[in-house]
Parts: C-alpha cells; sequence; structure tokens
C-alpha cells in the first residue's frame, strides 16, 4: 500500500489490516503518555482546498502522536488564491521533503491525479475529493461498527468472539440521505461490502446517483420501509448539505420539513431498530433535520465515538503508509 | 555446534531456575510484574509467572502478567516492509512502582530490549526493570546486559538460533543453524 485514495482499492485483508492496527493505536491513546516515537523525522503535509475541521484536526492529531512533523496548507490565503496549480503546489512540497501528504479537494480525482503524476514522491491520503471517495471516514466507520457490533465486548448482538482479524460479514448498514452527492457514501458502501457486510441505502429517488442498479446494495426509498423490511445493526444519518435543500430549480426534494418527516431520524424511528443497533453520523450534524437531538443524544449513539475512532484509523494509515521501508511491502 | 541446543527439558529447567532467581533478587513477589515481549516473550512470561505461582501462593499469575508490544519504538522500522503491531496489555494495576521483569526469548544485540525500556517509559514508572531470557546469544551492540539468562550460547554473527514454544509452534526447543531457520523466530 504506497497511497489511501479510495476504500475500492483496498482488499479485505488490507481493510482488516488497517482496522486491527487500529485497535492497537487506539489502545495506545488510553494512557497518560499518548505519544509515541514511530514517525519521528517524517513530515506530513494536511493540504485542505477545502473547509474541513474535523478530518484536518484529526489527521493533525494522528500525525502528532507519532510525532511526525506537520505542516497545514489551506488553500484560502495559500498562493493557491493567486492561482498556482495543483502541480506547482505539489512540487514545492516536494521540496519542503513532504513524506505524507493527506488532500481534500473540491474536485473529484484529485487525490489520485497528485498520486500518479510523479510530481512528488511521498505517500498520497485521501482526506475527502468532491463525491468521490473518503477512505479514513469509511474506515473509522467500520471501526466503529465492528467495536460494537462484532466480539466479545459488543454484548449480546456480537457474532464473533473477538473482533480483531475479524470482518462485518452477518451486518446490515443502513446508509440514510444524500447519495448522490456523499463521498462519504461511496466509501463506505465499497469498504462494508468488501468487508462482508449488507449496506440498504434509504434515500429519496432524486439523489441516488444515476447507474446504482450496478451497486452492490439495496436501495428504498423511505426510512420507514427501511425499517420494516430490515433488521438493522447500524444506521448511518448522511449530513444533508443545506446548499442542496431547497429553493430554485436545483433543489432535489420539496422542503426540508418533508425530508425530516421521511427521512429523518427521530425517537419513534430509532426504538423500531434492533435492540443492539447503533446511530452513525460523519458529522456534522443538521439536529433537527437529519437526525433528532433525542437520537443523536440517545445512549444507542456513537457519533461522538466516531470522532475519537477517527484519530486512531488515521494513526494506523499514517503507520502503515509511513513507518516501513520506502517502496516496501 | 549448530542443531538443537536445548530440548523440552532443558527448557524447563531453565525456566524453574529462572523463576526461582527472581524471588531471590527481589526478595519475594511483591509488586512483581512479568511483561512478555510478543511473540515469544509472551508465553515464557506466562510460564514464569505460572512456576512463581507455584512457590509463592499470594501470586496471581494471570494478574501479573503483561504483554508489552514494541513494535512502535524500534529504531529499524525504516529498514523493513511494515510491521504489524503486537497487542500491549498491561496489569490492571498498572506499572507504577512495580518491579518489572521483562521476558523475551533470544538476547541479541540489545536493540530490541532498547525500544522495550523506551516502551515502558511511557507506560509508567516502574521501581526498577530487569530482564530475563531464554537463551543469550552475544553480539551485544548497546551496553544492556539481562539478569536472568536460561542459557547462554556463544554463536557466529551469521549463525540463525530459532526459540520454538509449544503456544506457538507446536513443540519446545532451541535450534542453531548455519542458514535459514525450518520455523520459528531468528534473532
Amino acid at each position: 500500500m504506497k497511497h489511501l485514495l479510495s476504500t475500492s482499492d483496498l482488499s479485505r485483508e488490507d481493510a482488516i489490516r488497517i482496522l486491527d492496527t487500529a485497535e492497537q493505536m487506539a489502545a495506545t491513546q488510553e494512557r497518560e503518555i499518548r505519544k509515541l516515537p514511530t514517525l519521528r523525522g517524517k513530515t506530513v503535509v494536511n493540504l485542505f482546498f477545502e473547509d474541513s475541521t474535523r478530518t484536518r484536526i484529526s489527521f493533525e492529531a494522528a500525525a502528532k502522536r507519532l510525532s511526525a512533523d506537520v505542516i497545514n496548507f489551506s488553500a484560502k490565503g495559500s498562493s493557491v488564491s493567486k492561482g498556482e496549480s495543483l502541480k506547482d503546489t505539489a512540487l514545492t512540497l516536494q521540496a519542503m521533503g513532504a513524506d505524507a501528504v493527506v488532500i481534500r479537494h473540491w474536485a473529484s480525482g484529485a487525490a489520485e491525479r497528485l498520486a500518479e503524476s510523479g510530481w512528488m514522491h511521498g505517500a498520497v491520503l485521501n482526506a475527502g475529493d468532491g463525491t468521490h471517495q473518503h477512505p479514513t471516514q469509511a474506515l473509522l466507520d467500520a471501526y466503529t461498527m465492528r467495536k460494537h457490533l462484532i466480539g466479545a465486548e459488543a454484548g449480546p448482538g456480537a457474532h464473533f468472539k473477538t473482533a480483531t482479524g475479524n470482518d462485518l460479514a452477518g451486518l446490515t448498514i443502513g446508509l440514510v440521505g444524500d447519495v448522490l452527492h456523499s463521498r462519504v457514501a461511496r466509501s463506505n458502501v465499497a469498504l462494508l461490502t468488501t468487508l462482508g457486510a449488507k449496506v440498504v441505502l434509504v434515500s429519496p429517488p432524486t439523489l441516488v446517483p444515476v447507474g446504482i442498479e450496478t451497486w452492490p446494495v439495496d436501495v428504498v426509498h423511505g426510512l420507514d420501509v427501511a425499517l420494516e423490511r430490515y433488521d438493522l445493526d447500524a444506521i448511518m444519518m448522511l449530513r444533508v448539505q443545506r446548499e442542496r435543500m431547497s429553493g430554485g430549480g436545483n433543489a432535489f426534494f420539496p422542503s426540508p420539513a418533508e425530508y425530516t418527516r421521511l427521512f429523518g431520524l427521530d425517537g419513534d424511528r430509532m426504538r423500531r431498530l434492533p435492540e443492539h443497533a447503533i446511530i452513525m453520523h460523519p458529522g456534522p450534524m443538521n439536529r433537527g433535520l437529519e437526525i433528532t437531538a433525542e437520537a443523536a443524544d440517545s445512549p444507542r449513539s456513537v457519533i461522538v465515538e466516531q470522532v475519537s475512532n477517527g484519530v486512531a484509523v488515521r494513526m494506523a494509515s499514517l503507520y502503515l503508509l509511513l513507518a516501513g521501508e520506502e517502496g516496501g511491502e | 555446534m549448530t542443531g538443537t541446543i536445548l530440548g523440552a527439558p532443558d527448557i524447563s529447567r531453565a525456566l524453574t531456575r529462572i523463576a526461582h532467581e527472581i524471588l531471590e533478587r527481589n526478595g519475594g513477589a511483591d509488586n512483581l510484574v512479568l511483561l512478555g515481549i510478543p511473540t515469544r516473550g509472551l508465553p515464557l512470561a506466562h510460564r514464569l509467572a505460572a512456576r512463581i505461582a507455584e512457590v509463592e501462593p499470594s501470586f496471581d499469575a494471570d494478574a501479573r502478567c503483561g504483554s508489552l508490544d514494541i513494535t512502535m519504538y524500534r529504531d529499524d522500522l525504516a529498514k523493513h516492509p511494515t510491521r504489524n503491531l503486537g497487542t500491549t496489555t498491561l496489569p490492571s494495576a498498572g506499572i507504577d512502582n512495580a518491579v518489572v521483569v521483562l521476558v523475551d526469548d533470544v538476547f541479541h544485540t540489545g536493540r530490541t530490549i532498547r525500544a522495550a525500556l523506551d516502551a515502558v517509559k511511557d507506560e509508567g514508572r516502574p521501581r526498577g526493570v530487569q530482564l530475563a531470557v531464554l537463551v543469550d546469544r552475544g553480539h551485544r551492540e548497546l551496553p544492556i546486559r539481562a539478569d536472568f539468562v536460561g542459557k547462554n550460547i556463544p554463536t557466529a554473527r551469521t549463525e540463525r538460533v530459532s526459540v520454538l514454544l509449544t503456544e506457538t509452534d507446536g513443540e519446545d526447543a532451541v535450534i542453531l543453524s548455519d542458514g535459514k531457520p525450518s520455523g520459528g523466530v531468528t534473532a
């Protein structure tokens, strides 16, 4: 593994290796001294062309916990706003000795372009590109599901004795909301399927991508139908991107109230989930739109925990890409 | 001299002796914690703890035994393909003010133990750290020594020492060979 660009590049073994490594990383984060010397002398650049709080901070924390030097680069206030190209930015990073570049870009495929261009020689980690992929988000989601739903810690709903080394076979996961514009959904569908879980997409017809019939998923149009038809082990509420909500010619559904009525997760719908099911959200949440406070703050919600798991998963990704000899594997 | 250096009875006797030496040195088993270095230090630590418990019934072998993975503290990470991480589990009481006995199978350059000392330092502040190894094959590259040694085996640098343990390899043996080992870990 030289880069981490897309979850569809990951084999089942790759994915389990990342999750197992993240488990060990998470264990070190419960100690008094959480810093590890592992990536001392390596430089990680956070290259963010698009706003992000949690992903950038999460990558920054992960790199620092492993003792790497971190350089944050956001497009605003940089030479990019003066018209510098991705290529020239990459050459600059190469000259600064970046061992890894974490890139968030508005354009789908930007991370791949950077990785395959030969402009720089470090590892590239995709932190979200357009509506394409956001692999570390899917990995932290899978990690959270495995921790809660597979293994001894998971309690009565558990399918196996230990989570370590296992995939997500036997689980049914619901992804609810705007699949069309969601890189989180795309990354999750590929990864969860690779790990053996069944994915159910719950989405208004207007927010389902063209060509969905080739995806290895079930599609239903309404949260009530999904709750009736499937025993969901986890339900992931996708963020409704406000700019796509309503008004004008480019609305994807008639009104926020209607969306909430058909696709929002409230207390009543939460109680219709199986006893062991967990509630997830990649953040940032629109409380009252796709999820109510009752569901978001309930004991079954793992939304806050997803954030801390994100640091462990990103530590694992950085470790696996950067710690070994160059060109290794 | 190559071939099987220690058989199962030799290993068993060496571990029994080390267990007694640990108790003697520390005047009993109070505050004693055994940390095995994965992979094969771990079963050795459990065996030593079981023997200590036979002598000192108040010693809870399972509660005082742990695993210390040193992978992220190695100084040669960048010289090898990425290694998978092992598990670190410490006794629930922690290691502050305990006497930690590190347990490993083969003592060679001393670099593993250097990494282990760094790892211990991040986990807490033990009163003392001691080192128990099944085999000392020499060729130290750092000023580190063992407190308890099962057997000193003079080796050439090119030779390989393989430790096989029932828990991981199905049998107990220490084998010295010229070339590639048939199995087990080399150090």
